[in-house]
């Protein structure tokens, strides 16, 4: 059928904020939809409130709003775009439900608007539990014996009457959120309890456990002509039990017979065709291992985290033809974009193994509950693909950035074998680790097998794996050995290790006898037809599918899995360096392995390796493509960190010199820098014993800042208050080297200012600065930002220019930096410059209206700032105020503290822009889900140094119709100050049955908790509980009276005054 | 494990090591990019006289168990694969691909890049080529390659000798044996069809005498124009029961009514070809193997409509006689290994015996 031409505009929603079980996947998703829309002539309209996206680039769609994800603001677009039609089914979970809630405000109705892609009705089939089990009874295809349910006792009498154990599903929630598996009623009681409250329509799904069954995944698309087709199937490693997006997945399918794959994908194609599915579509199953038997999970009737790795697993660009079918267009009648010859119905025939494995937060959330449930705790994931299961697992986990190039933990050496096992059977993020372990310990692979419940076929890799090393030790330096090692995927440095040599002396080595990998293709059709798709892999077999061409090139790159403190936001950056480069002449090339992001997405390079970013991998491609340089500027810390060596292996780096990157990174040569260019610092120094790092703290005085050199996202991160905890830190908290030495600032209180500057090396353009709304304490990416500037005087300003230029001149920066700096007491220090993109580019390069990545880009590549048309010095004030919110994924995360500190936490963010601070403020409030009422209740409960501020808050909120309700000693200080406050008890013993604060949060009565961090241990542990609490019930928390405040003014800025005479 | 070698007949060498039986073969060297059911395709007899190469990597890890033979005794010559288990694992499983073949007496070769393989075959064309242990030089074996004639009889050599029954209560129907698949006779006998399977030079008369409902003619190896008898046999057959032709069936039956069929490249070899019906635009993935095609501009427009099409490259996939009775597809709809979505065409079969049956009787 032809597209429709009935339509002229489409509103697409993206998915907002990044968080736990919703992130880069749905950029991927969303970029490639409005783009593909554009193509068929469409004019299109994007929503989304998340600025570090490709899909929020004006050149995405016709028009691009940042703006709240909320009905409120939709709505308000809607009215004033007046489209013919709306596409939800690209946004997420957070796209779904809001073209639901939309529907039922009736505003689709009021101004005609159609939704394009899957029918509401369809949606509610697939997404509501009740719905969804009667349409499987119809279609007769088999789900577990479960129940629905909306109350605890319902739970339990339904566990009762089926039996432990049971897993909990709340419906329409994302990720999982909320569910998980119960062995017995106290779990059942503690997870549907928080489930029931998660899911807004509070309701679960209670189901009989299946646990152990295969768990096998078909990615299906369906046209509005009924055709219907399997894009990919996947088999997770880890069996029914754990979430898919928590488990190491392998696709196509392993340990299938023809007759168990087909059984699954006449199911599949049975139920989207049943749901009237128009578009793509994840259809989860469970198989006995042990029988024909099976049943069906899950479906999602959407593009997903699945369809994205479906779509990098096969080159098949799931989201793209989802959109065109959704404006009509038929599967038989597009072309395959990556053969270009054959047509898009085609279901994929892959000639390679993909592994994918998940990136845990858990190296972060020192404290967070590793356990893997049916709830998913992974923030990004990684993807490899060779030409076995044991090239393609090691390649991905050499990919996770873990500090390890090898399917070995060495601190696993000295555990028990007792400890060894447990770890196996009650799986927790790192099993993969501790099952190889198992094995090289002498399990038998059959006895792990039925602990676990893994399948045979994946462990007797994992003992391939081990009997390889093995003989490795016994056979150093036989090539053969080592040309089989290399065919299953072992790093050079893992030989090394065996061998006793270094990973240099393995890679002469190997060079030497021309043992290199060559690169295949991912055509989609296991070379069936030509393919020119620019998409390749290495792997160690003879024919080489890469051919380099004449034009000079420069390689990117990317930032590897998605981790906190290292987000979407450097994929934008690396797409957009590629652009440059582009435009500049150049032919440009994607290393990268995360397969949510758009830069792993084909069309945007000339060539995409798709492969680990280490040093061994990165240096086989550039032996191959021996490109003009290398950027590393745009892939955070993992790009940067590969700088050095590259550079000793002979590689240009493009941009700032690797020796002026390290002036930057490195303390002693950084304070000799500041100190030649009159720039303050805080005082400090760097030690790497315990004494050093206390004399250095007694001299500059407590509270100092403490962390490792090297670091991302300030992990390990601290404020310390005296010698005691400070001792503690240097012994426990981090591994310190001499390599890795520990700094020590004096901690100044004040605000913080961020500065993004690009240079050229002879003048600095500053797009923009940043101010932040929580002092300094705070870590900047858990921090509101401000642009531009509204509290900050024009001699503070004129001083961060100046300093901006001369840091960026003095570390002879070429390309982008950013500073930190503090603002105590109207004097500018400096706190930290890091020589490469950072988390704010995204939003300042939209705030700015300045591609800052490919302005940066062109520089490195040698054009000057004013060449490229830019002034330099600071950019022109934006007449709008924008504010950059941090999302958080607590309620993804057990046993993580939310409250926030130099260490980061944040997943994602959002931005509200406006004319007024307030404005921007209520926005960003909105966008990231801290909603507050006209009137209502705030809890406090403050540590003792801060009870005078709360208290101006405290008033504030009264003035404006809000109650207050405080612990003891905080409520007393509020009515000494004639605050009227209401007084609860802190949280009493077990066997206290008294109503403290704890019951008071989970009634649900208060609407905002304050919560600052006190000194003394019981202090902390109430705060603990009660941070846990109101992240449990939903509830705002708010660690930072800062952010107190800045919410209250936008309430005040919506109340009029209302004062007695 | 011992290293053998894959010579082609255009020089390209493709060193590995030798798993399953212990001998030399030469035969015509093809792929399958199917990601499952190499038991099913290893033991389907179109492959007779073929190297068959796997385009999947990981070949063999769900084990061969006792269900999904296509047929008892394979004569696939060799299989290609990058890697096979060594460890299977399915709860049907009863032995590993590497006994397996030995049992067969196959030979296989593992460990080579069977991508490079394909690529080569998908430029040059299937052809012949020699697995052999390394003994000689590789120019003696091109000129050995050479000189080598490949069989023309394999039909001969995979279909049965004499006739048997497989039971039911239902409709009677005559299967002729070019090479059939197992799977065939399960869609038949699933719809409650007595199948009598006959050999492939059966004479019409046999055939007639018998009184079938319809007739079945099976896939198998080769070229069609090899079976002239054949043609000859359906000519006459067609005037007086329905016919269903699969694979080579469906080439003899173009063939008999006036078509012509070609060699392709490299055939087609998988399951994911997109399938047209041309009546209604529905569209089936299909399960194909086949080295051979019918010429669409061939196709004689007053005996034969063709009514399926492979969408890609065009390829002429089914057949329907304008006067009699008579379809065929070039796919298999018996999946075995491959997708379901054909399966109808047994349904369809059973409709026209019927309907062809009430005509009889009103005539």
């Amino acid at each position: 059928m032809p597209k429709r031409t009935d339509i002229k505009t489409i509103v697409v929603i993206g998915s907002g904020p990044i968080i736990i079980g919703q992130a880069a996947e749905f950029d991927y998703a969303g970029t490639q939809a409005c783009l593909a829309l554009r193509e068929e002539g469409y004019e299109v309209v994007l929503i989304n409130s998340n600025p570090a996206t490709i899909m929020t680039d004006k050149e995405i769609a016709d028009r691009v709003y940042i703006e709240p994800l909320t009905v409120e603001f939709i709505s308000r677009i809607l009215r004033k775009e007046r489209p013919d039609a709306l596409l939800p089914t690209l946004g997420g979970q957070m796209g779904l439900n809001m073209a639901i809630a939309l529907n039922e405000t009736g505003i689709l109705d009021e101004l005609g608007i159609e939704l394009l892609g899957t029918r509401l009705s369809a949606i509610n089939k697939a997404e509501d539990r009740d719905q969804f089990r009667e349409l499987m009874r119809e279609l007769n295809e088999p789900v577990p014996d479960s129940d629905i349910v909306h109350t605890t006792q319902e739970a339990l009498d339904f566990a009762d009457s089926i039996g432990y154990p049971v897993i909990v599903r709340p419906a329409f929630t994302m990720g999982g959120t909320g569910g998980g598996l119960c062995d017995n009623e106290k779990e059942l009681r503690d997870i549907v309890g928080n489930g029931l409250k998660l899911s807004p329509v509070n309701q679960c799904l209670i189901e009989r456990s299946i646990a152990g069954y295969k768990e096998i995944e078909y990615e299906v698309m369906r046209d509005s002509d009924d055709n219907a087709m399997v894009v990919c199937n996947m088999e997770n490693i880890d069996p029914v039990g754990i979430h898919t997006g928590d488990s190491i997945v392998i696709a196509p399918s392993q340990t299938l017979t023809d007759k168990e794959y087909q059984l699954l994908r006449d199911a599949s194609l049975k139920i989207i065709r049943a749901l009237g599915i128009e578009g793509g579509c994840n259809v989860q199953l469970a198989l006995d291992p042990n029988s024909f038997d099976y049943f069906v999970i899950e479906v999602n009737p959407r593009v997903s985290r699945s369809s994205a790795l479906a779509s990098k697993a096969t080159g098949y660009p799931i989201a793209k033809l989802a959109a065109k079918i959704a404006v009509g267009l038929t599967l038989d009648e597009m072309k395959n974009p990556v053969t270009e010859t054959t047509y898009a119905q085609f279901e994929p025939a892959l000639d390679y193994v993909v592994a994918k494995i998940p990136r845990w937060p858990f190296d972060k959330f020192e404290t967070g509950d590793r356990t893997l449930t049916t709830q998913m705790k992974a923030t990004g994931e990684v993807m490899s693909i060779g030409r076995t299961i044991e090239e393609s697992l090691l390649k991905a986990v050499r990919s996770l950035e873990i500090g390890v190039s090898h399917v070995q933990l060495a601190e696993l050496d000295h555990l028990d074998d007792d400890q060894l096992i447990n770890k196996t059977v009650k799986a927790q993020d790192d099993r993969l680790f501790y099952l190889v372990e198992a094995i090289r310990r002498g399990y038998p692979v059959e006895e792990l097998a039925s602990l676990t419940k893994i399948d045979l076929f994946f462990l007797d890799k994992l003992l391939h794996i081990v009997e390889i090393e093995q003989r490795l030790t016994e056979g150093r330096w036989d090539l053969d050995l080592l040309a089989y090692a290399k065919s299953y995927g072992f790093s050079d440095w893992k030989i090394a290790e065996l061998w006793n040599a270094t990973e240099d002396e393995i890679s002469q080595f190997r060079v030497m006898h021309e043992l290199l990998p060559v690169y295949k293709t991912v055509d989609t059709c296991a070379a069936e037809f030509e393919s020119s798709t620019p998409y390749f892999y290495s792997t160690y077999e003879e024919e080489q599918e890469s051919l380099v061409t004449d034009k000079q090139s420069v390689l990117v790159l990317g930032s590897g899995p998605i981790r906190i403190g290292q987000g979407v936001e450097f994929d934008y950056a690396t797409v957009h360096s590629v652009k440059a480069i582009q435009e500049a002449g150049y032919e440009a090339i994607i290393m990268n392995n995360n397969p949510e992001t758009v830069s792993t997405d084909f069309s945007i390079s000339d060539k995409l390796y798709f492969e680990p970013l280490t040093v061994e991998d990165v240096m086989n491609v550039i032996q191959l493509e021996n490109p003009v340089g290398v950027i590393v500027q745009f892939g955070g810390q993992t790009a940067i960190n590969l700088a050095e060596p590259l550079q000793k292996r002979g590689v240009k780096i493009l941009g700032t010199t690797v020796e002026d990157l390290d002036r930057a990174e490195n303390r002693d040569e950084f304070e000799k820098a500041l100190k030649s260019l009159s720039i303050l610092q805080p005082e400090g120094g760097t030690a790497v014993t315990e004494e050093q790092a206390l004399t250095i703290a007694s001299s500059i005085g407590y509270p100092v800042l403490v962390r490792p050199s090297y670091v991302l996202g300030g992990r390990g991160m601290q404020i310390v208050d005296n010698a005691a905890d400070l001792s503690r830190y240097m012994n426990d908290a981090v591994r310190i080297s001499s390599e890795h030495p520990v700094l020590i600032d004096r901690y100044l209180i004040g605000e913080e200012v961020e500065v993004d500057a690009i240079c050229d090396g002879e003048q600095v353009l500053i797009p923009g600065i940043m101010e932040h709304v929580e002092r300094s304490g705070v870590h900047s990416g858990d921090s509101m930002a401000v642009y531009p500037p509204q509290r900050l005087s024009q001699n503070v300003i004129d001083t961060i220019i100046d300093y901006t230029e001369r840091l960026s001149l003095g570390l002879n920066c070429v390309g982008l930096m950013n500073i930190q700096f503090v603002i105590h007491e109207e004097t500018v220090y400096v706190i930290e410059v890091n020589p490469r993109a950072s988390r704010t580019l995204p939003f300042l390069s939209k705030v700015t209206g300045i591609a800052m990545a490919q302005v940066a880009t062109k520089a490195i590549l040698g054009q000057s700032i004013l060449d490229q048309g830019y002034t330099p010095g600071l950019h022109t004030l934006s007449s709008m105020v924008h504010v950059k919110a941090p999302v958080f994924s607590f309620s993804k995360l057990n046993k993580v503290d939310a409250t926030l500190g130099p260490e980061m936490k944040s997943t994602g963010e959002v931005m509200g822009s406006d004319s007024t601070l307030e404005k921007a403020l209520y926005k960003a409030f909105e966008a990231s889900d801290m909603r507050l009422p006209e009137h209502g209740t705030v809890l406090f409960t403050v540590a003792d140094e801060d009870k005078n501020e709360a208290a101006d808050l405290a008033a504030r909120l009264v003035n404006i119709g809000y109650s207050i309700t405080a612990t003891e000693g905080t409520a007393r200080n509020f009515k000494e100050r004639g605050i009227p406050a209401d007084q609860i008890e802190k949280t009493g013993n077990p066997e206290d049955q008294s109503y403290d604060i704890l019951d008071l949060i989970m009634s649900g009565q208060v609407n905002l908790v304050v919560n600052t961090m006190g000194k003394n241990i019981e202090a902390v542990q109430d705060g603990l509980s009660i941070r846990k609490s109101s992240i449990e019930k939903g509830i705002p928390l708010m660690t930072s009276l800062d952010t107190v405040s800045a919410i209250i003014s936008v309430l005040e800025s919506r109340t009029f005054t209302t004062s007695a005479l | 494990m011992k290293k053998r070698m894959l010579v082609l007949e255009d020089g390209n060498v493709f060193k590995g090591f030798g798993f399953g039986a212990e001998k030399e073969t030469i035969g015509e060297v093809v792929f399958n990019t199917g990601m499952t059911g190499y038991q099913e395709s290893i033991t389907d007899q179109s492959y007779n006289g073929q190297l068959l190469t796997f385009t999947y990597p990981l070949v063999g890890n769900a084990g061969i168990n006792r269900d999904d033979y296509e047929s008892i005794f394979p004569t696939t010559k060799a299989v290609i694969v990058k890697e096979f288990a060594r460890r299977p694992s399915n709860w049907r499983s009863r032995m590993n691909l590497d006994e397996f073949l030995t049992e067969k007496d196959i030979p296989g070769l593992t460990g080579v890049d069977t991508r490079r393989l394909t690529r080569v075959i998908r430029e040059h064309g299937a052809m012949k080529a020699i697995l052999t242990d390394f003994t000689e030089e590789t120019d003696a074996l091109i000129d050995r390659l050479k000189s080598v004639t490949l069989p023309t009889d394999q039909v001969a050599q995979v279909s049965t000798e004499r006739p048997y029954v497989s039971p039911q209560n239902g409709r009677r129907v005559i299967v002729i044996d070019f090479g059939l698949k197992h799977s065939i006779l399960h869609e038949l006998n699933k719809r409650g069809c007595h199948v009598t399977v006959l050999p492939h030079d059966t004479k019409v008369d046999t055939i007639l005498n018998l009184k079938p409902d319809g007739v079945m003619l099976t896939n198998g190896p080769g070229d069609p124009k090899d079976l002239p008898y054949a043609h000859d046999m359906i000519r006459e057959l067609q005037k007086h029961v329905p016919i269903f032709g699969i694979c080579l069936g469906h080439q003899l039956i173009a063939l008999a009514n006036g078509a012509d069929t070609f060699k392709m490249t490299f055939g087609h070899r998988g399951f994911n070809h997109p399938v047209r019906e041309i009546a209604t635009g529905r569209i089936d993935f299909t399960s194909q193997n086949h080295g051979y095609a019918v010429s669409e501009e061939s196709v004689d427009n007053n005996e034969l409509r063709i009514t399926h099409i492979e969408i890609n490259d065009g390829t002429v996939e089914g057949l329907r006689h304008r006067r009699y009775p008579v379809f065929s597809v070039q796919y298999h709809p018996d999946a075995a290994p491959g997708p379901h979505d054909a399966a109808d065409l047994f349904d369809q079969f059973i409709e026209e015996m019927d309907a062809w049956k009430v005509e009889e009787t009103n005539a």
